[in-house]
């Protein structure tokens, strides 16, 4: 069931724009006896190319992270629907069985997440558990799966891996805990891996030499790479394309360096203008959005951003009361959810400052 | 100028070396080992090691170290009602009112009773175990169903349950052991799910199913031993408990029908009679019983500290 051979740079099948994951409308609702339906992930929609790397963008609580846990199929069963299509190679697994779904994961679809102390078995060492992968999806003996695992390690960067192999994840550093993680992700050389802030719980170094690293795994293998991250420097320095979701919903979609000279959506202008930057004078305040995720509407009655938008208008909420602001087309390769986007002049396209957006 | 930098720059490469070298046995320290290493170091540990080694030679060599046959009955002819013959020559801590050594007794005692509690306790893990397992592995239906027998035979006190098993399994020792290991079931039954139920929900048990690994791997291969730690602290804990109540029954009669056999609940409760008069025949099986108890607590105890993963270095 594994793509993989012994090799693990093999070319990627099928270079062409036949995607490697679509993801159409895909909602998740989490359902509680006697509560509202909490509406997580609300109609996404995204594809990815075989060496692409697109991010998804969004504050805590947007549903960045229950997508890629719907993408995986590792939602509970209980109290959670999830309808819509999420096709990897053109194979359906939403409504797959269990049994399929997990010969896929590990094999062609893997996912390195936030806390790379916490992903770890304490009690078990390294070697057990990069090993454990390979025999589950690759026909290996125990001996050629430590070889192999020794060779993964030497491969992202741990060195003296055979000793490594026989530690216990407390004795590794946070950075080569993450390697480790890394390594088990990408041992059966997956078509897609999703990467779930995988540098949040590092130190700013350890995180460069990460994302570098997953940057060299997937222009290598031509891995389709997802990553999913609230850090905007993580996105500038990595992601092809961009899907900025708020509120269980894309609200804008768009390649990277456009989304960052022009971003359209006021949300994206405010998490833009949000980030501290170098050559702002001295003592100058950040610049906020106002307000807290908490402070939605309902999509159903407009906009759920209007309630923190500057430039949100009375048919951001009333006057369309009832009626779901649409992701519409916007210019080429962009899409947008906005009545009342940010302007920019048909002057040249780099003439604006992203920053005085707001 | 060079000849400084030369010597400066050997002295940095000789502190790297030195910084550098693992030190002896220090790649891959395995859980087992390291919470050994802790104990060792533990003086509570030591202390209480100490006391349970001891009762074990003790048990283990009865035969050699009792000064007389615990079963036989001398200076028959001197005790009379309200004449219990004390400490005497040749008889360390006296003899009890059948005219039978005590430290003689007291050590036979040993062996009934320690393995009276390492049975019952190992039996009670194993059964324990199994029902945690169970319920903490699938989770639902099953788990619902399993805790709740396990509630009701936690609802029913200990003592009140041990004593119903033995009479319902008529005297004999075994039927004790039984008695004495339905007690501690539901102890590690909950204990178990408890801590496998956490453990489920915890990162690395996500990240193994992403992966793919296998539900029953996931299960024994990556919860069970993250859950393990309270069960073997609670064992060490439940085996002074066990020995406690093993002598509780053999005071409450309910012991082992061959009273000729020397075990220390027994002997309180024959002692009790002359309690007014010869209080030190209850006090020194009393005592036994406490510094056994206090030996596996204090080694539980700093087994849980030893095998939490928190204070690992």
């Amino acid at each position: 069931m594994s793509s993989g051979s012994s090799s693990i740079s093999a070319p990627p099948v099928g270079l062409g724009n036949q995607p490697v994951l679509e993801v159409t409308d895909l909602a998740v609702r989490f359902t509680r006896r006697g509560e509202a339906d909490t509406r997580a992930v609300d109609g996404v929609s995204f594809s990815v190319a075989p060496g692409e790397t697109i991010g998804l963008v969004g504050e805590s609580g947007c549903g960045k992270s229950v997508t890629s846990l719907a993408v995986m199929g590792l939602l509970p069963k209980r109290n959670v629907q999830v309808s819509g299509s999420v096709r990897l190679d053109g194979q359906e697994l939403v409504g797959a069985d269990a049994e399929t779904l997990r010969g896929l994961r590990g094999a062609d679809m893997a996912m390195v997440f936030q806390d790379p102390l916490s992903s770890l078995n304490p009690t078990v060492p390294i070697g057990t558990q990069v090993t454990e992968v390979l025999l589950e999806h690759r026909d290996m003996t125990r001996k050629e799966a430590v070889d192999e695992a020794a060779r993964l390690l030497d491969r992202v960067g741990i060195p003296d891996p055979l000793r490594r192999l026989k530690e216990y994840p407390h004795q590794l550093s946070g950075g080569m805990r993450q390697r480790a993680l890394i390594a088990m992700a990408l041992s059966c050389s997956p078509r897609l891996l999703i990467a779930d802030e995988p540098t949040t719980a590092l130190d700013v170094t350890i995180q460069a030499q990460i994302l570098e690293l997953l940057r060299e795994l997937v222009v290598d293998s031509g891995t389709a790479l997802v990553m999913i991250t609230h850090d905007l420097g993580v996105v500038a320095g990595l992601c092809d394309r961009v899907h900025v979701m708020y509120a269980g919903k894309i609200i804008e979609t768009a390649d990277r360096h456009e989304l960052f000279a022009r971003p359209r959506q006021p949300y994206t202008g405010g998490l833009l203008a949000s980030v501290p930057r170098l050559d702002s004078p001295r003592g100058a305040p950040l610049t906020p959005i106002r307000g807290s995720a908490r402070d939605t509407i309902a999509w159903a009655d407009g906009c759920a951003f209007a309630p923190r938008c500057d430039s949100a208008q009375d048919d951001c909420l009333t006057e369309v009361a009832g009626s779901t602001v649409e992701l519409v087309p916007d210019g080429p390769r962009r899409e947008l959810r906005c009545r009342h986007p940010i302007e920019y002049p048909p002057a040249p396209a780099g003439a604006t400052a992203p920053g005085a957006a707001r | 100028m060079t000849a400084m930098g030369d010597v400066k720059r050997r002295r940095i490469d000789e502190l790297a070396a030195r910084a550098g070298a693992v030190p002896e046995g220090e790649g891959g320290v395995s859980l087992t080992r390291s919470a050994f290493r802790r104990l060792r170091r533990d003086p509570v540990a030591i202390i209480g090691a100490v006391i349970v080694i001891t009762f074990l030679v003790v048990a283990a060599f009865a035969p050699f170290l009792a000064p007389r046959d615990p079963l036989a009955q001398t200076l028959l002819s001197e005790i009379r009602p309200g004449n219990i013959p004390g400490a005497r020559e040749g008889f360390p801590l006296g003899v009890d009112n059948l005219g039978r050594d005590i430290l003689s007794r007291l050590i036979w005692g040993s062996r009934q009773s320690l393995m009276i509690g390492v049975v019952s306790t190992v039996l009670g893990v194993v059964v324990g175990m199994a029902f945690g397992v169970l319920a903490g592995a699938f989770g639902g239906w099953v788990d619902t169903v399993v805790m709740r027998f396990i509630d009701i035979v936690l609802s029913i006190p200990s003592l009140l349950m041990a004593i119903s098993i033995s009479v319902l399994l008529g005297q004999n020792q075994y039927a004790l052991m039984i008695a004495i290991a339905v007690t501690q079931v539901p102890i590690f039954a909950r204990l178990l799910r408890g801590s496998m139920l956490a453990q489920r929900n915890s990162d690395y048990a996500l990240a193994a199913q992403a992966l793919g690994v296998k539900k029953s791997r996931i299960v024994f291969g990556h919860v069970l031993p993250n859950s393990l730690s309270p069960v073997i602290v609670q064992a060490t804990l439940s085996l002074a408990t066990a020995i406690i109540e093993a002598a509780a029954l053999s005071f409450l009669g309910l012991g082992d029908p061959d009273l000729a056999r020397p075990e220390w609940g027994a002997m309180l409760a024959n002692a009790q009679a002359f309690l007014s008069i010869r209080p030190e025949l209850a006090v020194y099986p009393a005592l036994c019983i406490i510094v056994v108890a206090l030996g596996f607590t204090l080694l539980g105890e700093s087994l849980r500290e030893a095998l939490d993963p928190k204070f690992r270095r």
